[in-house]
């Protein structure tokens, strides 16, 4: 059983996504993910500045096994990537929550709510296997 | 659920990730199939290859049907504890399997691939009407591959004297049995190393004794990049029925001498290697970031279009790697479509990595 913190929320296509004290938002990949690609070779990360809507392709993650876009949670800016992954691309196996893909700026306050929970997402999760 | 080999329960119990290989539920991985790659090159790691289809032919007639089955000559094995690496072709041709051939007390042993197993026990039993030969598919045996530079030495320590002297003095591409063992120095990894034959019934201990020992379990997943760096072949992938051995960089497993042995296929190939063409099989390596993968269509300019036949990421280079068919007239470089962009590579002799070390 893969490991779903209960302070994120998710998305059906498996990222993960953390409300900060200022308002950002910082997306990564589940476990569950993480877990299903295989040992990851590559990642690659949306420039800053960008615009994204919410579900819009936001990167690449490539595994052994295959290559997965990455996509925004909710609609907002690019405010930060984690260049970390560039080099280093394994840590998204060894620490899938503590590897961060990109930071949001929200396009509006609230967006988060309509992910879903650490159930709502096991469930996904299970319903998928 | 697949067909399961004598070790499927501790591969459970390790932790592994298991995946249908041809009918077969096999270990991908125990965790990172990019570590297990890194330990083999290094170190050594174990491999269950246990689906393996191992096939002992007697009778008199053994060596004489042999020369007719396989495109290489087994003439070339002298002594028993020789082994040879063929292929099996149909009347066109065209690759029925790979397999290693060693010659033994009691006549022949081949070892063949798990995927093709039904298609080669057909083919080997029609083709052996009339001919006084007697095939034994050797279901009774499990199969270990131990493979990496320390492979030879740590297995030596977990082994009886005589075994491990065998081991010891075992030259590479040899195999000679040693009690109900049949133990060989040969490999799909590029690395020094063995592979061991036993009986079912004492695999499990002994697959325990080389984890035990630190030897790193190894699933399918390290086993295709490990494979896929030291440029050889997977039936199925790089190969099938409808390829030519000279259109998958085989064409040097071929005895063509003496003229006059018969070997099936013969007929096909010569008027093959007569009229020429035939697309060539290519190492590919791509300088950017990103990953070739099979069946990726390769273009090369002014020459025409090719594909990935087996593309995966390097762990050893920290790039990825393909082997493609391509057109003969092609040079040194290529373009390879990676999500709907035209990515250059370089063409390069299908041999990235040898003992540990980068070829290119």
């Amino acid at each position: 059983m893969s490991n779903i913190p209960a302070d994120l929320r998710y998305t059906a296509s498996h990222e993960w996504a953390r409300l900060e004290a200022d308002g950002t938002v910082t997306v990564g990949i589940s476990d569950h993910a993480q877990e299903a690609l295989g040992d990851v070779v590559f990642v690659e990360l949306p420039e800053v500045g960008k615009q994204l809507a919410a579900e819009q392709e936001a990167g690449v993650v490539e595994s052994v096994k295959a290559a997965s876009d990455i996509y925004a949670p909710i609609a907002g800016e690019v405010i930060a990537v984690n260049e970390a992954l560039t080099d280093s691309p394994e840590l998204v196996n060894s620490d899938p929550y503590g590897s961060w893909f990109f930071k949001l700026k929200p396009s509006a306050a609230g967006d988060l709510d309509k992910l879903l929970d650490a159930a709502g997402y096991e469930a996904a999760c299970s319903a998928e296997a | 659920m697949g067909q399961r080999t004598p070790l499927y329960e501790q591969h459970l119990a390790l932790g592994a990730r298991i995946v249908d290989f041809g009918g077969w539920d096999m270990p991908l991985h125990y965790g990172s199939q990019v570590e297990e790659h890194h330990q083999v090159r290094r170190d050594c790691g174990v491999f269950d290859v246990s689906h393996m289809t191992v096939v002992d032919v007697h009778g008199p007639e053994a060596r004489a049907w042999l020369q007719r089955l396989l495109a290489n000559d087994v003439a070339h094995l002298e002594t028993p504890g020789k082994a040879l690496y063929s292929v099996m072709l149909n009347e066109r041709g065209g690759v029925i399997d790979d397999l290693i051939v060693y010659l033994a007390d009691f006549g022949y042993r081949l070892v063949l691939n798990a995927a093709s197993r039904l298609r080669d026990l057909a083919w080997m039993k029609e083709q052996s009407a009339g001919h006084a030969v007697e095939l034994r598919e050797r279901r009774d045996l499990a199969m270990l591959a131990i493979q990496g530079p320390q492979a030879r030495v740590r297995t030596g320590e977990l082994v009886s004297a005589p075994r491990a002297a065998l081991i010891h003095e075992l030259r590479p591409f040899e195999g000679l049995a040693e009690g109900d063992w049949f133990v060989a120095r040969t490999g799909y990894t590029g690395e020094d190393g063995l592979e061991i034959m036993l009986p079912v019934a004492q695999a499990p201990d002994f697959f325990s004794d080389l984890v035990g020992a630190g030897i790193a379990p190894s699933g399918l997943g390290a086993r295709d990049t490990l494979r896929l760096e030291a440029g050889l072949n997977l039936h199925g992938q790089d190969m099938d029925e409808n390829v030519s051995p000279l259109a998958a960089n085989l064409g040097w497993t071929i005895a063509w001498d003496p003229a006059g042995r018969d070997f099936i296929g013969r007929t096909a190939v010569e008027e093959q290697r007569r009229a020429g063409g035939q697309p060539k099989l290519v190492g590919l390596l791509l300088e950017e970031r990103g990953v070739l993968r099979t069946g990726q269509v390769v273009r090369v300019e002014g020459v025409g279009e090719g594909a990935i036949t087996s593309g995966s990421f390097s762990p050893t280079l920290g790039k990825s790697i393909a082997l493609a068919r391509v057109p003969a007239a092609t040079g040194e470089r290529a373009e390879v479509e990676i999500r709907g962009r035209w990515l250059p590579v370089r063409v390069v002799r299908p041999n990235f990595v040898r003992h540990g070390k980068a070829l290119i």
